[in-house]
């Protein structure tokens, strides 16, 4: 099992480093530092002094793998790739084009992003899967029926029309919660609500379908039958075996966006005002500043990794299989 | 006829148990699907305390929705439709569901047919022993655990503490299925229900779980009903049999009185069915045509289309149930009217034709030309493991096979699952490289030839496969199907000659020739087979490898199959590889049997020597493993545990671990091959002395 | 890319003329990238139908989609946006009255039939917002009345109701007049038609009995016969309803539209039922374009691991697992931003404003498809490793037969239910995804209509008071309605489709 769980860290390594290679591509290659440079000073009349100063000041007047001028190792590390690409892997994320520093300022926002999504997760959860096990409980029933079209209406309806609806209906209406904005400490509740609220609400259409499906498929098999054949009544089957079983499918699913709630939702956040990291990427591409549009693209994927990491640690505990070979 | 089947001395009878009260009383019991379609219709029977009932039918009669019906645990979409149920007086069908609850289990308890499945794969078996006790038994806390070590033991699992805090996966078959016992027992159940409890594991492994459901019974005195299409078990296991077609018991009987004067004609098919030796010179009594599909009503007697005594009658009413003496009952219009008894005293043989042994001399005689000679293959799978998945072993699949197959002779390649007789199979027909070996067909060497070269020698040899449901691509019609083989290898230039053989091979293997238009899924599961080896006769090959062609499908069918194989040989001169694990079909088809234990071929010989004289224990353990229901083979071994690991074998002799002769040199050295005549040879020490 | 980009030009079919709902100026045809893309996709469609037909276990599915009444409504209602996304998808440019010496030139604006066909209510445009049936503007204007007086009122609006004399009293009236008037002779025409269409089948019928002479029965009966006997058929039943429901519909729009602004008008005073109309090529063409052009990727490397294994399963296992651990709105952001900054920087590459959105729109299918082959390939890699085990292909292995036909032959047939399930299912989550791209903006150019751009634009209004909430509503409107539609379909197709949900007639 050990042997297992070093194999899927290693096999993380490669996997980062081809993010790297294809962020970087795609950010320096695809288009030429002059090109960005004559992007953000605006179209017109650019002189091409204002070019090479502002290709100086953000550091693209570096050659991009390796440097033919500078002397030993500097061939290397004095590029475009090593100063910006390599480095983000000991989380320097270099800095903003106003100037600050990106990894200062992730640091920042990860907590009220993590305040947001976390109990969105954890509250949809909970409510998703009760939801399916209803709905498992009472299959092929008209209970059942109407439970999967409301989910499919529910998942037909776009994420911006719960998150405009709600904001409306919750905060001019009835003047429950401020419509934005967003408090430290205990104050951050009354900021949090809505936008957990509206979190939940959209996507418990797919999310409740996606489980029913699973405990389904798992009701029809074979050992289901054994159990019912033992006496046991129906709720003991649904949570004692097929619950059980089940949580390989889900854990699949679910724990690999665990790491991925540090980075907030982009549209909650932005509507919500939220100083999370998913408001801060919507500035970053309103405001074309490809640094942080970068180190959030890589921060991700990291994040990503390490979920894919947990998910194989998950499966050690609810699969005795991986476990015990 | 009858004098043919009561010649037989019946298996010594299973033990006669103080059968008392009847405990279960099934009357009229009728089971539909939603729309209607009648899956068990109107079943009566009854089961008395300590006695054991078979309910013997082929594969989509209903015999398991009946077993369902009783536990009230029909799938979504079945319902039972009327009839009555009684266990111990207690009317099942008009209990509430939480009563229900208790009765499951409790005063009735079921196990299944693929153990593998049926375990919670992610609970101890531990933990699934003590959910029903604690439902029925009303244990708490301590007393769980040391009854379920109890339990385990009772059905003869070692170290039944460790194994309680084992999860199914670590177990294998055999022991998986003698859990499930445990899991039904716990309950303390009047009445066990088993639903194939055999049919997925190997015969040495059935021999000891039937042992164990028989001594089970024996000493709890619980009643016991029997799901099986299996004659054999049958014969070994019932006291009183009800015979199953097509959502009916068509025939009920005492076991010995059925095994003596089966009164239905599909009872006496389903025996005339039956290969073996003594039938090996003539083709079998198949049954024309399939298996009715469930559900399919029909206003007359179910079996009368594939019924040679039929007439009129038959084809438009139901016969009533009519009970004639000694226990015995039928549901045939032979017993009710006047022409049926002028019928009965005709006594019409059995076997069609009375065609001698000419194809068995033919064969007999042999031809000295050996097509396919293999000398040493192995097959060895290398086993990765640790961080960087380095090679740390070899699963010996094939460990130094040799074996040499003449034109025109069937040779039989025996042995249990994961002996690695497949792999055989498939590394002669190079689908699988072989490690090591040297294989020559018709004088070519196969192993180590590029891909080019192969081709030329790939009509040659072909391979029939075990499942007909898995071995003909859904998305294709039989005519692209057959013609797939010839355009690969340029057999027939063009487009006409192809139609007109694809036409001929039709006809060759008994399908219609419109058939070619049709899909797969039209076909059922002996038709598919006829496909299948329609398309390698397409090719024109002169090796058959044949893997397991007939353990899908139903005795009556695998007859039909049977048939149709000793009939292409004799036509067409053909040879075959007939890699199986039943020695009864062995005995019918092949010339010569080899027996492969673990990788390796322990016994080799003509069909004579080796199933009638076994040298090796393991072959003998085999042979006498198979529920016969003429009663050979019962007194002698029964193999305890189960085949080791090929990863891992036995250092010295394979066998060593399970065999009851084991002497101190076989756990040092691998024995030799003691010749024993020209033909038969055996790896053994006993044989050696 | 240059080179890919400057094709795009190529396109305008410089002298071939037709003209457009008789307009009597000829005018030139132009196809759009996304528009050949979608005529590609017409075809293959067209092409896999008539494969389709002559294979009855091909056909079998899609009669079990055929008994669903949801699966067909649901059809009925994705054909009509289907409808209405190509008429918007033949694009021309006007010829413009003057000429130069003595060639004909062209509008900048390039516009499409629909355009046309919607001319009425594209050209009424107002000062600003208006509600829906409103015949005053939205907002108050300081106004010179007849006796000199500087007053603030809501004006009337230009074309809106104007003629009413007084909207005040008449408007209610006139509004349910029409609305009735606007349903009966929906459904008078929509009776008509499904008349004259089962007299045709029916003849249709009798042609081909009659030539054969195989079914009696219908060759003697009269056309009623033939409706009442299909009203038996329950889907056709919901079928016939809906149309009858759709055909009112469009009596009470069109009536409507005629005098007024049924949805309203947005904030430069554009009619927002003409706005959301157009709004669904766009999300059609995000919805298809993007399968098409992902569908070849996870086909080939997804059966291509699963079959071959070794190395090259490592390979595409290793690529896919790459792509799919950047979580996709960043990578599209990424992607999109990069594409931004390219056209951008070569305007020279396009003739008109509606060249550059659409190769926005096609690059953003280009980014949204390889972000999201991942998922699919992944399946077709799994359901490739399970079925290389099967017997059947033994069976071709053991024939020599070549491992292109292998895979052409035996694996891609047997997937191929996988690949249209994917592809149904995904089109309603692309279609959303559209709006939260355009909204985040990162999705499509600005200038183009769709219903991200339509949210966008309108949900800073949601702060006036009193609220302008209609855009809002229709965008949400038509694009719940397209979804659900697009879902339920989804749906209808995976449980004919599902080999493990029909399985009991696969085995009888």
């Amino acid at each position: 099992m050990i042997a297992y769980l070093i194999r899927r860290i290693l096999y993380a390594i490669p996997i980062l480093i081809g993010v790297n290679l294809l962020t970087f591509s795609l950010f320096f290659v695809v288009n030429t530092a002059d090109d960005m440079a004559r992007m953000q000073l605006g179209m017109k009349r650019v002189t091409p002094e204002a070019i090479e100063k502002w290709k100086q000041q953000h550091g693209y007047d570096k050659p991009l793998l390796f440097n033919a001028h500078a002397e030993g190792a500097r061939k290397i590390s004095d590029t475009i790739f090593f100063q910006k690409s390599a480095r983000m892997f000991a989380f320097d994320f270099g800095s903003s084009n106003d100037g600050r520093n990106v990894a200062r300022e992730i640091q920042t926002r990860m907590m009220p992003s993590l305040a947001i999504a976390l109990p969105t997760f954890l509250i949809g959860l909970l409510i998703y899967i009760t939801f399916a096990l209803l709905m498992t409980l009472f299959r092929a029933t008209a209970l059942d029926m109407l439970g999967v079209s409301l989910c499919v209406l529910l998942m037909s309806i776009s994420g911006l029309f719960y998150i405009i609806g709600g904001q409306f209906v919750a905060s001019k209406l009835w003047h429950w919660v401020p419509i934005s904005g967003y408090a430290g400490g205990i104050d951050s509740i009354k900021f949090v609500l809505l936008p957990v609220l509206i979190g939940v609400m959209g996507s418990v259409g797919a999310s409740s379908r996606w489980y029913r499906t699973i405990f389904l498929e798992e009701i029809g098999k074979d050992y289901v039958r054994t159990a019912r054949a033992k006496g046991l009544s129906e709720l003991r089957v649904l949570f004692r075996h097929v619950l059980k079983n089940a949580m390989i499918p889900i854990l699949t699913g679910v724990v690999v966006v665990i790491p991925l709630l540090f980075m907030g939702s982009l549209l909650t956040e932005s509507f919500f005002g939220i100083p999370g990291l998913g408001s801060y990427t919507i500035d970053a591409i309103n405001a074309q500043d490809f640094g942080v549009v970068r180190a959030m693209v890589f921060l991700g994927s990291m994040l990503y990794i390490a979920g894919l990491v947990l998910t194989d640690i998950s499966y050690t505990i609810v699969d005795p299989r991986v476990r015990l070979q | 006829m009858k004098s043919d089947l009561s010649l037989n001395p019946l298996p010594s009878a299973p033990p006669e148990i103080g059968r008392g009260e009847f405990i279960l009383n099934v009357d009229g019991l009728v089971t539909r699907l939603n729309n209607g379609a009648r899956i068990v219709d109107d079943i009566s029977f009854s089961i008395k305390q300590g006695e054991t009932f078979a309910l013997l039918g082929e594969s989509g009669c209903g015999k398991s929705m009946t077993a369902l019906s009783l536990m009230r645990l029909l799938p979504d979409g079945i319902r039972i439709a009327s009839g009555d149920i009684k266990l111990d007086e207690e009317d099942i069908l008009a209990l509430p569901e939480y009563a229900m609850r208790k009765v499951r289990g409790g005063q009735m308890a079921m196990i299944f047919q693929e153990p593998g499945l049926s375990l919670n794969p992610v609970m101890t078996v531990g933990d699934q022993i003590a959910e029903a006790l604690k439902l029925h038994q009303k244990l708490r806390g301590d007393e769980i655990r040391p009854r379920c070590v109890e339990l385990l033991e009772q059905v003869g699992i070692s170290d039944a503490f460790r194994r309680a805090n084992e999860y199914p996966f670590q177990l294998s078959g055999g022991m998986k299925q003698r859990v499930m016992i445990a899991m039904a027992l716990a309950g303390q159940p009047k009445l066990l229900i088993a639903d194939e409890p055999t049919t997925a594991l190997d015969v040495t492994i059935q021999a000891q779980v039937l042992k164990l459901l028989r001594d089970t019974q024996q000493k709890t005195g619980m009643a016991l009903l029997l799901i099986t299409h299996d004659l054999g078990v049958v014969a070994q296991m019932a006291h009183q049999v009800g015979v199953m077609y097509a959502g009916q018991i068509i025939e009920q009987a005492p076991r010995e009185q059925l095994f003596a004067r089966p009164a239905h004609p599909y009872t006496q098919k389903l025996f005339a069915a039956l290969p073996d030796a003594g039938r090996s010179g003539q083709p079998l009594a198949a049954i024309p045509g399939n298996v009715p599909p469930l559900g399919a009503s029909l206003a007359a007697c179910r079996f009368a289309p594939r019924c040679d005594k039929a007439w009129a009658l038959c084809h438009d009413q139901v016969p009533e149930w009519t009970q004639l003496e000694n226990g015995q009952g039928v549901r045939c219009h032979l017993y009710t009217s006047q022409i049926g008894s002028d019928k009965l005293n005709l006594n019409v043989p059995l076997s069609p034709g009375s065609s001698t042994a000419s194809g068995e001399v033919a064969g007999e005689e042999g031809s000295d030309s050996s097509l396919l000679q293999v000398e040493n293959l192995q097959v060895h799978f290398p086993i990765h493991k640790g961080i960087l998945k380095r090679t740390v072993g070899h699963v010996k699949a094939v460990d130094g096979v040799s074996m040499n197959i003449p034109a025109g002779r069937t040779l039989a390649l025996v042995g249990e699952s994961g002996c690695g007789k497949t792999t055989v199979g498939k590394a002669l027909l190079q689908l699988i490289t072989p490690t090591a070996g040297s294989v020559r067909f018709a004088g070519h060497e196969l192993i180590g030839i590029s891909a080019r070269q192969l081709r030329k020698q790939r009509a040659g040899m072909q391979m029939i496969f075990q499942d007909p449901y898995a071995s003909l691509n859904p998305k294709m019609r039989v005519a692209e199907i057959l013609q797939e083989g010839m355009d690969a290898l340029s057999i027939a230039n063009n487009s006409d000659e192809r139609q007109r053989r694809i036409d001929e091979l039709l006809e060759q293997v008994g399908l219609e020739k419109a058939s070619k238009w049709r899909y797969p899924h039209e076909f059922s599961g002996g038709q598919r087979q006829r496909i299948a080896i329609a398309r390698v006769l397409a090719v024109n090959p002169n090796l058959l490898i044949c893997d397991e062609p007939t353990s899908a499908l139903d005795v009556s069918v695998q007859a039909q199959i049977l048939n149709l194989l000793k009939s292409l040989q004799q036509q067409l001169g053909l040879s075959y590889l007939f890699i199986s694990h039943n020695l009864a079909v062995v005995e019918y088809l092949a010339h010569e049997v080899y027996v492969m234990y673990l990788g390796r071929i322990v016994e080799r010989g003509t069909v004579k020597e080796v199933l009638h004289a076994p040298k090796h224990p393991y072959t003998q353990a085999l042979l006498s493993a198979v529920p016969r229901i003429d009663g050979q083979g019962m007194k002698t071994v029964r193999l305890a545990g189960e085949t080791p690991s090929p990863s891992n074998p036995p250092q010295g002799c394979h066998f060593h671990t399970r065999c009851a002769h084991a002497m101190a040199e076989c756990h040092k050295e691998y024995p030799g091959e003691t010749i024993i005549t020209a033909t038969h040879r055996v790896h053994c020490y006993l044989a050696a002395e | 890319m240059k080179q890919a980009a400057h094709v795009s030009i190529p396109f305008y079919a410089q002298n071939e003329r037709f003209s457009v709902l008789n307009v009597g100026v000829s005018n030139m045809p132009v196809i759009l990238w996304t528009d050949a893309m979608i005529f590609l996709l017409l075809a293959t469609i067209l092409a896999a139908a008539l494969w389709i037909r002559k294979r009855p276990h091909l056909v079998l599915p899609w009669h079990r989609v055929a008994k669903g009444s949801v699966g067909m409504v649901s059809l009925l209602l994705l054909s009509l946006f289907v409808l209405v996304g190509l008429l918007d998808t033949m694009h021309y440019r006007a010829a413009l009255p003057e000429k130069s010496n003595g060639q004909t030139v062209y509008s900048a604006e390039v516009l499409s039939v629909f355009d046309a066909l919607a001319k009425g209510i594209k050209s009424r445009s107002e000062k600003t917002y208006s509600a829906p049936l409103a015949a005053y503007l939205y907002a108050k204007e300081s106004m010179e009345t007849p006796d000199g007086k500087i007053l603030r009122d809501y004006p009337r609006l230009r074309y809106g109701g104007v003629h009413l004399a007084d909207p005040q009293r008449e408007l209610l009236g006139d509004v349910l007049k029409r609305t009735v008037i606007g349903a009966l002779e929906g459904l008078i025409i929509g009776v008509l038609l499904i008349a004259v269409s089962n007299m045709l089948f029916h003849f249709f019928i009798k042609l081909r009995t009659g030539r054969l002479s195989t079914v009696p029965e219908i060759s003697k009966d009269n056309w009623i016969f033939t409706f009442t006997r299909a009203m038996k058929n329950r889907p056709f039943r919901a079928l016939l309803i809906t149309a009858l429901l759709i055909a009112m519909l469009f009596g009470m729009t069109i009536n409507l539209a005629a005098v007024y602004h049924v949805l309203g008008t947005d904030k430069v005073g554009q009619d927002v039922l003409y706005l959301a109309l157009k709004s669904i090529r766009t999300g059609l063409v995000i919805g298809t374009v993007t399968t098409l052009v992902m569908l070849p990727f996870a086909l080939l490397l997804g059966i291509a691991a699963g079959y071959l294994r070794g190395w090259v399963d490592d390979v595409i296992q290793y690529l896919y697992t790459v792509l799919s651990s950047i979580p996709s709105v960043l990578l599209i952001a990424a992607a999109v931003l990069m594409m931004q900054v390219y056209i951008e920087m070569h305007p020279e590459w396009f003739e008109t404003s509606a060249a550059r959105a659409d190769l926005r729109l096609l690059f953003l299918c280009l980014i949204l498809g390889v972000t999201s082959w991942t998922g699919l390939c992944r399946l077709l890699r799994g359901e490739t490793l399970k079925l290389r085990e099967l017997e059947y292909i033994q069976a071709a292995q053991a024939f020599g037969v070549s491992t292109s036909r292998i895979l052409t032959r035996h694996i891609v047939p047997n997937v191929m239910h996988i690949v249209l399930i994917a592809v149904v299912m995904d089109f309603s989550s692309l279609v959303l995804a559209e709006a939260v791209l355009s909204y985040v903006g990162v999705g499509v150019d600005p200038s183009t209509m769709s219903f991200g751009t339509l949210i966008n634009s309108a949900r800073l209004e949601m702060g006036r008071e009193p609220m302008v909430w209609w855009t809002l509503a229709a965008a949400f409107g038509f694009m719940l309605v397209l979804v659900l539609a697009a879902n339920l379909f989804a749906d209808a197709v995976r449980d004919a489709f599902d080999p493990r949900l029909n399985r009991t007639e696969a085995v009888a």
